[in-house]
């Protein structure tokens, strides 16, 4: 046993060594077009064929997917995921670019997809020659996400696909993407059935991807319209009518909290990843003057980076703890705050460094005046997009209060 | 020094914290706590003291004592985690006792190295208990601050907010000297020395002012000559425990009240379906468990990360005062009419919390703190 976790250790000591030497002696290159905060707002061809090229190099030496069984297309190796993500943040490289794929299909995919259709789909996800995007929320299924009308209707072995999917990240740029539709209209959670379906061949024809744009002006985003899309019955994940459950292990991974660690990297500089952190507001209140005075004299406005800088460590720790079971009080329950506290934290680091900023938050991207580039009101407007997706903070409380403390369910 | 793995918690920790567990809920289950601290409901009532001396010495039985001294001083040297662990227990139970007290006074001797403070740490590895005695009057947290002098050999002055004052039998007492500040360790009987109870809100605690005349001491009861150092060396481990108090009441408060919510029922349903409930008793939640992860850090930085005591000790004491504050209001709100009657437990932990909230310093006092570390001072 213990010699087992001294050989487990080594490894991952090994691999740590590697990564740190393969990203120090690796060079991501300058991006010819200014990149937006993260990958869904990725909204120009240029900016995505740079972080592609970048993914694809960080996948063939071994840092993407590595957990994965070697067969699916990862390195099969344990606990390494996280290694890799650590030492890509602290290189400070440039964000992935096809994270519904790493964060949500490919979790599906190797919980619960046929092994030929992982064996074909999962390598070029993780090297981003495929891209994916998520086909859950419709115009009438938000928060009450199994209320999804997008309708599958069985031909032999094809299903035929009609409806209107919304708020779609990416779908502009998606090879596939993950579908959850209704295959039975007489039942609600059981008349649900999960697909991965190919968009891009029948682009402008069966499938029209019209943007959204976002409060901040970026799109990005996307609403998907199906019309009579054909697709095989190979395509499906699980049993007809097991579709509710197959999207738990998406949701149960889009909020950070399910068995396969999501890869990531860092934000490109360490400038940009300044932005959204609680320790960044420190050296802005230093270099920020507001009311006549500089902002790091202000005791409230000290205050409150000091609650920002608590928040985000009491998080960072948990995330610690969630590993040590005699300190946890029940399995699920800092797994399920990960996603509801993580966008909350930012969405407030965001609001104090307006707060600190006092009249120069008015400026603006594209005012070349605007302290931190403009970059902090962008943040704060981007946060909403957290705060909402992936299950509103309001449906995580509830997620919560019913599966963690055990309270009657709310409607 | 590095970040301890796994917090230091193993199996020997979690086997102490569970049988502390255990033990409480089966000899101080909160009805038979209720019935031990709250007899009498007259707010009028001179100053009480109520515990039980027989399940302190099974408590001593249990090695709860070893667990707070260094293995040299003939403790268990235990990680500091696994007190943390232990007073979190305590805190569950809302458990009136001179534990933390105690706790908090070899966490100070642990600081001083000298024999006679060695000498009191071996005594309490066995059973002694002590207090510590060196806030003032104007109840500055500061480890420079404190109204008692040392005259020809005599202690001379006041010490305040001295906690479970009338449990201990021994004072640490910080006084001035013509040198600087030093540190004695001073029997609550000795002659002189007066304890005056004072009139709490908690009713799971007792608290003093001690008045010393003219009170002897000879240089068998100097802990220490560097008592600023020694006290503020030891403030980090301090808070780290009364954020593992805090914690652990916050989790019987948490738990109680969602019982509550399962069973209550109104217009037809449990009051768990209301969101206007169970959204923020999920905010109760999240922020316990922030503060004891932060406790948890704190108490690794202690044994492992000396440099770093400070600030994560700030970290832990703040979000537990915010705690101690918002798990009480809404614990007492949640239960209704029954939550503010004197029969209804809730109103036990929200005033031990009530307490423990401005113990050794606030929520805002630890961020300005905090602010001071890591942002230099105000300029």
């Amino acid at each position: 046993m213990s010699l087992k976790i001294t050989k487990e250790n080594a490894e991952k000591a090994e691999f740590r060594n590697y990564c740190r030497h393969w990203l120090s002696h690796h060079d991501a290159g300058t991006p010819l077009v200014k990149l937006p905060q993260s990958a869904i707002e990725i909204m120009h061809q240029e900016q995505l064929d740079y972080l592609r090229k970048w993914q694809g190099e960080a996948y063939a030496a071994g840092l993407i997917g590595c957990d994965y069984p070697i067969i699916e297309g990862g390195a099969g190796r344990k606990g390494c995921q996280a290694i890799a993500n650590q030492e890509m943040a602290r290189a400070s490289k440039p964000f992935l670019p096809n994270i519904l794929g790493l964060g949500m299909a490919a979790p599906t995919l190797h919980f619960h997809a046929q092994q030929a259709l992982k064996e074909r789909l999962l390598p070029r996800l993780f090297s981003c020659e495929d891209v994916w995007c998520q086909g859950f929320s419709e115009p009438g299924a938000g928060s009450d996400l199994a209320n999804v009308q997008t309708f599958a209707e069985r031909k032999g072995d094809k299903w035929i696909i009609n409806g209107h999917k919304v708020w779609t990240s990416l779908a502009h740029f998606a090879d596939w993407m993950i579908l959850l539709a209704r295959t039975d209209k007489s039942k609600k959670y059981d008349g649900l059935t999960y697909f991965v379906v190919p968009i891009k061949s029948t682009l402008g024809e069966s499938v029209r991807v019209q943007p959204l744009i976002k409060i901040t002006g970026e799109t990005g985003f996307n609403e998907v319209f199906f019309d009579n899309l054909e697709i095989s019955d190979d395509y499906r994940l699980d049993d007809v009518g097991k579709g509710w459950k197959v999207a738990q292990t998406t949701l149960l991974h889009e909020r950070g909290a399910g068995p396969m660690v999501t890869p990531s990297s860092g934000r490109g500089n360490k400038k940009a990843s300044a932005v959204g952190d609680a320790y960044a507001l420190i050296d802005l209140a230093k270099d920020s003057m507001r009311d006549g005075q500089s902002a790091a004299n202000d005791p409230l406005l000290r205050d409150q980076i000091m609650q920002m800088i608590i928040r985000q460590e009491g998080s960072k720790q948990g995330a610690r703890r969630a590993k040590v079971e005699g300190l946890c009080e029940h399995p699920m329950r800092l797994p399920l705050q990960t996603k509801l506290v993580m966008s909350e934290i930012r969405q407030d680091n965001a609001a104090v460094a307006l707060d600190i900023l006092g009249a120069h938050s008015t400026l603006s991207i594209n005012d070349e005046n605007a302290p931190a580039g403009g970059e902090w009101p962008l943040a704060y407007m981007n946060s909403y997009g957290i705060t909402i997706a992936a299950g509103a903070s309001e449906i995580q409380r509830n997620i919560l209060g019913e599966r963690v403390l055990g309270m009657a369910k709310s409607k | 020094m590095t970040q301890a793995k796994n917090f230091a918690f193993g199996e020997d920790e979690k086997m102490l914290r569970d049988t502390a567990r255990k033990f409480l809920q089966d000899h101080l289950p909160t009805d038979k706590l209720h019935q031990l601290v709250a007899s009498d409901s007259d707010p009028y009532r001179d100053p009480p003291c109520h515990w039980d001396k027989n399940l302190w010495l099974q408590i001593v039985e249990l090695g709860w004592s070893t667990v707070i001294v260094p293995e040299e001083n003939g403790g268990s040297g235990m990680s500091l985690v696994a007190l943390c662990a232990l007073v979190e227990e305590a805190g569950r139970a809302a458990l009136p006792s001179p534990f933390i007290a105690t706790a908090i006074a070899s966490l100070v001797l642990r600081e001083c190295r000298t024999s006679p403070a060695n000498e009191l740490l071996q005594a309490i590895a066995s059973g002694k208990t002590a207090t510590l005695a060196s806030t003032p009057k104007s109840a500055s947290w500061l480890a420079s601050d404190c109204d008692v002098c040392l005259v020809d050999g005599t202690l001379n002055g006041s010490a305040y907010f001295v906690q479970d004052a009338r449990k201990v039998e021994t004072l640490l007492v910080q006084c001035k000297t013509q040198s600087g500040l030093a540190l004695y360790a001073v029997p609550t009987n000795s002659e002189g020395v007066e304890i005056i109870a004072d009139g709490i809100i908690d009713l799971t605690r007792d608290q003093a002012h001690i008045h010393l005349n003219k009170v002897s001491v000879s240089d068998a009861q100097l802990l220490s000559e560097q008592a600023c150092d020694v006290l503020e060396a030891a403030e980090p481990g301090i808070l780290t425990l009364v954020s593992a108090d805090i914690c652990g009441a916050g989790e019987w408060q948490l738990q109680t009240t969602v019982e509550y919510m399962k069973v209550r029922e109104q217009f037809d349903h449990p009051l768990g379906y209301f969101q206007a409930l169970k959204h923020p008793l999920v905010n109760v939640m999240i922020m316990i468990d922030q503060a004891k992860s932060l406790t948890y850090n704190a108490a690794c930085a202690v044994d492992s990360e000396p440099e770093n005591a400070a600030k994560f000790a700030r970290m832990a004491k703040a979000l537990a005062s915010e705690v101690a504050a918002y798990a009480s209001n809404r614990s007492i709100q949640f239960h209704g009419g029954i939550g503010f009657t004197w029969e209804c437990f809730v109103h036990l932990y929200s005033k031990r919390q009530k307490h423990n909230q401005v113990l050794y310093g606030d929520a805002k006092y630890q961020r300005a703190k905090l602010a001071d570390l890591l942002m230099g001072s105000i300029a």
